[in-house]
């Protein structure tokens, strides 16, 4: 075991793989010599060469054709998008073709790539840097979208996200790359996708985040713990498609529900996660499910980042709302 | 005061890509060589193998019109007019090259293996008509214009990580060089130097908007120049100019010498598709009948006639074929299996998530009623 950040695991996990099999490829901006803008990819072009871990000309939609291309031809591509919020240049090779190469073909083609990319506020970015853009894939039947909380989550899944045969978007949330370290197993291990994981087991109401959200979710439950009321978190891990049965498992226990994203509030996962509570457990509810997010403006300027995103008070007076329904 | 050296010379400039960039031609209008030198080498029975050929594609444009004006085919891209492009083109690869079509390439897949009955299911919307066979190196045709050009860079881009010998060719229109894909797919290829080979169909419209409203660039072939990769502008109508130039472009690719990119000067006869398009509404009979009179098969005919290598008798044979493997294909599309809303689940991921493997199950229950 050895002591990781998030951006260490994920640099191992990928290190580990491109070790495993001479089919993994990894590239995109500034990813070779650079190690990447936040260094996710350091050292790996110097330990497997320029064939392996190469740098791209700066197109977003190229990119992602070349992962298609290059899985057509049994590659195992890892591309990394530089900021999630350029994802509206590469919309189509995501939504439009890898996402649907299987099915086009009718089951014949496979597309293993794992879309690596940062996103998510909190770290002063300039416009475009930030924004949490999963809803967006969550719409788009083919993708797995995986958003890991933690350096031994962000490992274990980015090996499973990488050894999977259907495409996945894999987003890193950027304040949690370096914000905590943990104890990560120094060899491979892997961590289901499509699994949702319970971080706090709890009685009294389940709070359902994912990505930095949990680490909010979990202060806020320590909170309520001093108040007498016992939270159960639950992190998605795979926020689309989403693991119902951990989900209802928990309200079915504890009969009431929060759930918060970073991301603004209309449409998105959080309003995927209360429409299927509703469709499955709405006898077990003693209080309706409410979310925790961000307003539905454009994400803000740096300096407004602190009143904008959702923390764990917020979700602490959410949270007494339905406890005190 | 004005300056004695302008910093860049504007007309020197233009004059010099226009010099460049002159329409390569072998074959004219009237089936004479014009071009000896650039003959390429291709035997009697390849020549007449090259028109049996674009015999038969015209003759599968036909009776798919008519078949899709009986609803007995779906979506439907008429070639009529584009045989030199698509076949000559074709014909200069080999069984191990990719091809990577746009919605109109259909003649190029097939006559590299994909079986007719299976084109004409996938005209109908039936997913089993894309089911590609291992050993059969097509992508199907693609609907994002220009999407085709990005994932070429990155299959050719394979094929040298592998070692092998074999191109990527791709197709689009004029319409698809406005696109970004267009210039990063050549981009790509050019900075990693990979085998590919980038067509542009230039029939002069997309959908209706004509080639002078997608860019100010006299040729489409000098857009190659901002790639730093070579670009070449042939008759589009000429089977022996096109064939020449895929041929050069394959072997440099096979070199190691990187992609190149080739536009051919050609016109559709036919609607955009056969979805509702009426070409009187943006082109006159006068261009119809003047681009009629470059057709690819006369010349062709006139030429492989005037060496005593055709004949009506040799036309009607493969005419009678055509039908008789289109009447054929039919058939095997109609036997193909009604669609089921599990199956179409069951092709959605190498292994279904849980959301789809429930539903399997509830559209299994619906189905069994």
């Amino acid at each position: 075991m050895a002591q990781m950040t998030m951006i260490q695991a994920i640099n191992d996990a990928m290190r580990l793989e491109l070790k495993r099999d001479n089919k993994v490829l990894i590239f995109g901006e500034d990813v070779g010599k650079n190690g990447g803008v936040f260094r996710a990819t350091e050292n790996l072009q110097a330990e497997f060469g320029e064939d392996r871990v190469f740098d791209t000309p700066l197109a977003e939609s190229g990119i992602g054709g070349l992962a298609i291309g290059l899985a057509m031809t049994g590659f195992r591509p890892v591309p990394e998008i530089q900021f999630f919020g350029f994802v509206y240049e590469v919309m189509d090779s995501l939504a439009g073709q890898m996402s649907r190469y299987r099915f086009r073909t009718g089951g014949t083609f496979k597309m293993p790539i794992t879309v690596r990319s940062p996103f998510g506020g909190g770290v002063h970015t300039p416009e475009l840097h930030a924004d949490s853009l999963e809803g967006l894939m969550a719409q788009t039947p083919g993708i797995r979208v995986v958003i890991p909380s933690t350096p031994y989550d962000a490992k274990g899944l980015l090996i499973s996200a990488i050894r999977s045969d259907d495409p996945v978007v894999f987003l890193e949330h950027m304040k949690l790359y370096r914000s905590f370290r943990q104890e990560v197993p120094e060899g491979e291990y892997t961590i289901d996708l499509d699994k949702a994981d319970i971080k706090r087991e709890g009685k009294d109401i389940s709070i359902i985040a994912y990505g930095a959200m949990v680490h909010e979710a979990l202060k806020a439950a320590e909170e309520l713990e001093k108040d007498g009321y016992s939270a159960e978190v639950i992190d998605l891990r795979t926020v689309s498609p989403l693991d119902i049965d951990t989900i209802i498992a928990s309200v079915e226990k504890t009969n009431r529900a929060i759930v918060v994203q970073e991301a603004q509030k209309s449409a998105g996962i959080a309003a995927n996660v209360v429409a299927e509570i509703t469709e499955r457990a709405i006898l077990s509810l003693e209080a309706p499910v409410m979310r925790v997010t961000a307003p539905d403006t454009v994400y803000p300027f740096a300096h407004a980042e602190s009143v904008w995103l959702p923390n764990y008070k917020d979700i602490i007076e959410t949270a007494k709302e339905v406890l005190t329904f | 005061m004005a300056s004695k050296t302008k910093a860049f010379e504007v007309k020197k400039q233009m004059d010099a890509v226009e010099k460049e960039f002159q329409m390569f031609q072998i074959l004219n209008e009237k089936g004479e060589v014009v071009n000896e030198d650039a003959m390429p080498d291709l035997s009697d029975e390849q020549l007449q193998e090259l028109m049996r050929r674009m015999v038969y594609t015209r003759i599968l444009d036909q009776r798919s019109i008519s078949l899709n004006r009986q609803g007995r085919l779906g979506f439907y891209a008429p070639t009529a007019g584009q045989e030199a492009s698509q076949i000559a083109s074709h014909f200069a690869l080999e069984k191990e090259d990719y091809i990577a079509p746009g919605y109109r390439d259909i003649p190029q897949i097939v006559w590299h293996g994909l079986p007719l009955y299976k084109a004409f299911l996938w005209s109908r919307g039936h997913y089993q008509g894309m089911q590609i066979p291992e050993d059969l190196r097509i992508l199907p045709p693609q609907i994002i214009i220009g999407a085709q050009y990005i994932q070429t860079a990155g299959i050719a881009l394979g094929l040298k990580k592998k070692g092998e010998k074999a191109v990527a060719i791709t197709y689009t229109g004029d319409g698809g060089t406005s696109q970004g894909d267009f210039y990063e797919g050549i981009n790509f290829a050019g900075v990693y130097k990979v085998p590919a080979i980038f067509v542009v169909q230039n029939n002069h419209f997309a959908i209706s908007t004509p080639v002078e409203l997608q860019t100010a660039a006299n040729t489409l072939a000098q857009k190659a120049v901002a790639a730093g990769i070579p670009g070449v502008q042939v008759d589009g109508m000429d089977p022996l100019a096109v064939y020449a130039a895929v041929k050069q472009a394959r072997e440099r690719a096979i070199n190691g010498e990187g992609p190149t990119l080739i536009e051919t000067i050609t016109y559709r006869y036919g609607p955009h598709t056969m979805s509702g398009d009426d070409p009187t509404r943006y082109r006159t009979k006068e261009l119809d009948s003047e681009w009629e009179k470059k057709d690819p098969l006369v010349r062709f005919r006139i030429f492989l006639e005037n060496k005593g290598l055709w004949n009506e008798e040799m036309e009607e044979k493969v005419i009678e074929e055509a039908k008789e493997d289109i009447k054929q294909a039919i058939k095997q599309a109609d036997a193909a299996p009604k669609q089921k809303v599990t199956d179409l689940i069951s092709i959605m991921n190498v292994e279904l998530p849980p959301n789809l493997k429930e539903q399997y199950e509830i559209y299994k229950e619906k189905e069994s009623k």
